[in-house]
């Protein structure tokens, strides 16, 4: 059993609620305890840098400064949101730098009794600890019912894995750890290139044409590759792709009806959870459909592979072809 | 510390303080100085102090021969630029009027002072405390003289690319032996690889085919290929080389060339060196046709026989009977007086560009690659094709700057993909007449007809796009898309985002060092600049020596350049060499450290602290020794000594501590 800091974030107990109600049976079957941060608060998303930087930042280095006074023992923190995951690693980085910005923060920290020393705690996003710290055979021990025939496209979105302040991720643009984790669920990966491309963010606040742009792009071309469902590992992503789509489909005149759930709602899927406790249901674009293809006859057929062909020319290897585990760090 | 009064004769000190232009007198008050130095430092021994407007011309250095003949003088201070410069300049100035050229003691106060200060009245009191030290340093100096040592005739030459092959040739043809070791199964390095070169288009097979022979039949050249340098001892003019001649399992006595064995062998492997990973070859292999030398060698990686410990194809249809799987390493020493390194580039790996596509989408290629799929005896004959090896691609984009000039890579320009990439956008114009797009940052062309040559490629039709391009993906957002690669880039000169579908898209990666190039360096006692190219002794005056004595470099290894520059580089790293030769034996600098071995505790802490590999342990006697022809007086393990066992010549304690007191001194009284 690894025991580690939760920092869950605003969106686990609103939008994300389908996430967290996955995570939890999720976790047991893995063994994976989450001791979460007393008190936490808001991480500032991403409005808040653009805005007014030092309350900013000591709003995310008050999170930091309480899981360090708690961590009693076990160093490492994981957030289950990659804006959560960026803001933590971005201030942890920039503290660490010790240019003036930690002393400035731990000054606002110390009006409320608090302090952070950077580089205390290890900070980390939820899919990381799963694919490289409880690792992916525990994963395929606990799958009992493989997603079979479920053509899944692995949504990363662009804060988990960029910028990668602490080196944990396989690759900044084509990250391979979703891709991994989906096939150890017997489901079928989409070739997805979009999969670090923007969600819209905050957009359908501020900009919604904007926004309806981005979120067409993601869902057109999942569609493009036979999707059947997309799959999160943020509650900002899951949220903009699956409330505005209809809102998409209506500006722009299109016709998407592409589900999008949590990573976490498939691996309970897999595990043999019920659907019901994995928040499966409370979904805009129901995933229901996609569902039913789980082992259905037409999609087991085994794709016949290509014959190889003679006259091809050999493709250069890719460079990483397995997500690095703790104990063979990224080296680049 | 001081030494000078109290009974200990006195020394007649001569004391020169250069204006050099105005690149000293413009922040130090040099005439100031000068005068300070006559008043204030009388009491030291200074007879004379003056200052000139170049102290380094000749009528600078006739100044100080005729006070040294006049006035007696026994030592001599110059506060000019960095020893670096014109040490040697103002020595032999001392030499010629008689005076021992190690009484001489230069000042650095141009690159120490005035150069990077901007307050004239502490840079000129600086200036008099640097001089100070000066002054009570060279009091203690001792007349050195220097060692000569012979120099062998021959040259270890490393790498066989076209820089190696040059230089080879060039000592070779002057009547001196060369070894010439290549790691690879062939020489011709990656000129080998080319199809055309810029900005003539010629064949580069076949101006390079005839060099490539010429070394490989030249009687005063030892052509050692699939061989490696495991070991160098020793010193200028004096190094002993230990080469490891790999197995090649043919005995190149009875082999032909015939090539049957080749033909015979039936394991198929992926030629990632020769081939850029874009064609195959067999376990028994000769890199390329015109390889010289034309004898195979065996791969026991991929050979069947050394798997399962079946087959044989080879020795059974051999003719001559020249197979022999029984064959071992062989280690071979051998006495050069110089070595050459011309070892070389390895190509950007552009995978880690994943945002580009390389390994991931098919029709990216690089461009080593694509220089494969252009050469005729390349795995696609010539023809330019997408990776299912039939279509003929209709658009193709060009992206420069692949890993350099990039933060996140190579922060340097490799120099050579501008012109290379022209190359390609006229070579895909002329055998398919596609639709090229070369995307740029800045189309660097300077060189003798290169410009000319970007001209009549604009003129040829290829499209210019201004921008780093951002992405190259399968995700189509248009029909017109679909299919196809879209490249995605600023257009910086219209200000736009755009999106440009292609069939083929081409990556013009940079040049790096060797990926060994770090161990390499230190094999031969040379330093890598961060970046892992090696450092020239002088950037712009001298770069083809490095600060070890006899060690030269030329090509790539060096930096990025293109073929003539690297053909350049072998000549005169050769001219250097014979030079070498022609004087037969060499003055060393007396400036270097040794061991009083009743002090020396046998700690050896010294031993490895050494840059130049110059100390030696005796085990029986317990004690360090210094070569003295190894050693470049570095001082390192002078203060290292934990026992004060070492001493340096020009930096002994006694120098150092007096030097300090004089810089300590009150200049302001």
């Amino acid at each position: 059993m690894s025991k580690y800091l939760y920092y869950p974030g605003c969106s686990m107990e609103g939008s994300g609620k389908a996430y967290h109600d996955s995570l939890m049976p999720v976790c047991e079957k893995i063994g994976l305890e989450l001791q979460e941060i007393d008190d936490w608060n808001c991480c500032g998303a991403t409005e808040y840098l653009g805005i007014n930087k030092l309350p900013a930042y000591a709003l995310i280095g008050r999170n930091l400064a309480l899981a360090e006074a708690q961590a009693n023992g076990a160093k490492d923190i994981v957030a289950p949101c990659s804006a959560c995951y960026l803001n933590l690693t971005k201030t942890d980085s920039y503290m660490a730098k010790k240019d003036g910005v930690d002393e400035l923060i731990n000054d606002a920290l110390a009006a409320g009794g608090l302090s952070y020393e950077p580089g205390q705690l290890s900070i980390f996003h939820l899919l990381d600890v799963i694919v490289h710290e409880v690792g992916l055979d525990t994963v395929k021990k606990n799958v009992v019912r493989p997603l079979t025939g479920l053509r899944v496209a692995p949504y990363v979105g662009c804060m988990a894995p960029r910028y990668d302040y602490a080196k944990r991720w396989s690759d900044s643009e084509h990250p391979l750890e979703l891709d991994l984790l989906i096939e150890a669920l017997g489901a079928e990966v989409v070739d997805y290139p979009l999969k670090t491309h923007c969600c819209g963010g905050h957009m359908p606040q501020i900009s919604p044409d904007t926004a309806y742009e981005l979120i067409h792009r993601l869902v057109d071309y999942a569609e493009e590759v036979k999707t059947d469902i997309m799959v999160a590992i943020c509650p900002m992503c899951q949220m903009n792709i699956d409330a505005y789509q209809n809102e998409t489909n209506q500006h722009l005149g299109t016709n998407h009806k592409m589900p999008i759930v949590f990573f976490t709602q498939l691996m309970g899927l897999a595990f043999g959870i019920d659907e019901k406790t994995l928040g499966f249901g409370t979904e805009l674009i129901s995933a229901k459909d996609a569902l039913a293809e789980i082992g259905s006859e037409k999609t087991v057929v085994k794709k016949k592979r290509p014959r190889k062909d003679k006259n091809a020319l050999p493709m250069p290897q890719p460079l990483i072809s397995k997500a690095p585990t703790r104990e063979k760090e990224i080296s680049r | 510390m001081t030494k000078g009064n109290g009974g200990m004769p006195q020394e007649k000190i001569g004391v020169y303080v250069c204006h050099c232009g105005t690149n000293i007198s413009a922040m130090v008050d040099v005439e100031d100085v000068a005068q300070w130095a006559a008043d204030k430092l009388k009491h030291r021994g200074v007879v004379i102090a003056r200052d000139y407007k170049f102290m380094c011309s000749s009528l600078g250095q006739e100044l100080i021969e005729k006070d040294i003949k006049e006035l007696g003088l026994t030592r001599v201070v110059v506060a000019a630029c960095s020893p670096h410069l014109h040490e040697k300049t103002f020595r032999t100035a001392c030499e010629n009027a008689g005076l021992n050229p190690y009484l001489c003691e230069l000042v650095s106060i141009r690159e120490q002072v005035s150069w990077v200060h901007t307050d004239k009245v502490a840079a000129t009191a600086k200036s008099k405390a640097v001089l100070s030290g000066g002054v009570e340093r060279v009091l203690w100096h001792e007349p050195l003289e220097a060692m000569s040592v012979p120099i062998h005739p021959a040259t270890l030459v490393v790498g066989g690319g076209i820089a190696g092959i040059q230089a080879s040739l060039e000592i070779a043809d002057a009547g001196h032996p060369v070894y010439l070791v290549e790691r690879d199964p062939s020489i011709g390095g990656h000129m080998a690889q080319f199809d055309k070169t810029f900005p003539t288009l010629d064949c580069s097979a076949c101006i390079l085919t005839p060099k490539m022979v010429d070394a490989g039949v030249h009687p005063n050249i030892t052509l050692m290929t699939w061989a490696e340098v495991e070991n160098v001892d020793g010193y200028i003019g004096n190094f002993d080389v230990t080469v490891r001649q790999k197995a090649r399992k043919v005995i190149t006595d009875l082999c032909t060339g015939c090539g049957i064995c080749v033909e015979k062998c039936p394991k198929k492997v992926l030629d990632d060196i020769y081939e850029a990973g874009l064609g195959y070859r067999k376990a028994v292999y000769t890199p390329f046709p015109q390889a010289v030398p034309n004898y195979p060698v065996m791969d026991l990686d991929n050979c069947i026989y050394f798997d399962t410990g079946k087959c044989k194809a080879c020795e059974k249809f051999c003719p001559t009977e020249a197979i022999d799987f029984t064959q071992e390493d062989e280690i071979v020493e051998f006495e050069v007086g110089n070595i050459i390194l011309a070892t070389g580039y390895d190509l950007f790996d552009a995978r880690k560009m994943s945002n580009y596509g390389y390994g991931r989408l098919k029709n990216v290629f690089s461009s080593l690659e694509f220089e494969r799929m252009c050469n005729a005896s390349g795995p696609t004959e010539g023809n330019i094709v997408l990776r299912d090896g039939v279509t003929t691609p209709k658009t193709v984009g060009i992206i420069h700057c692949v890993g350099s000039r990039d933060k996140n890579f190579n922060e340097y320009c490799s120099s050579i993909c501008c012109m290379q990439s022209l190359k390609f956008a006229h070579v895909v114009d002329e055998r398919t007449g596609a639709q090229v797009y070369n995307f740029y940052i800045d189309i660097r062309t300077p060189g003798k007809e290169y410009d000319e040559f970007y001209n009549r490629i604009v003129e040829e039709g290829t499209h210019f796009v201004r921008g780093k391009v951002a992405e190259v993906t399968n995700a189509a957002r248009q029909p017109d898309e679909r299919e196809k690669l879209i490249i995605q880039v600023e257009d910086t000169l219209i200000g736009k985002q755009r999106r440009i579908p292609v069939d083929m898209v081409i990556l013009s990666a940079g040049l790096e060092p060797r990926h060994d190039a770090k161990d390499v360096a230190k094999l031969f006692g040379i330093s890598c600049s961060a970046d892992g190219w090696y450092i020239e002794k002088h950037p712009k005056l001298d770069p083809i020596a490095t600060m070890t004595d006899g060690v030269y470099i030329a090509g790539c290894v060096q930096g990025p350049k293109d073929i003539p520059a690297s053909v350049v580089q072998g000549a005169a790293a050769a001219a250097r060499v014979l030079g070498k030769i022609q004087q037969g034996e060499m003055e060393l600098e007396p400036i270097r450290a040794s061991v009083i071995e009743e002090q020396c505790s046998g700690c050896r802490i010294c031993n490895d602290l050494c840059p130049y590999n110059a100390i030696l342990f005796h085990e029986e006697t317990m004690v360090s020794e210094i070569n003295a022809a190894l050693c470049q007086g570095c001082g390192t393990c002078v203060a290292a000594c934990p026992a004060g066992a070492i001493t340096g010549t020009g930096f002994s304690n006694e120098q150092v501590l007096a030097q300090i007191e004089g810089l300590l001194m009150d200049v302001n009284i």
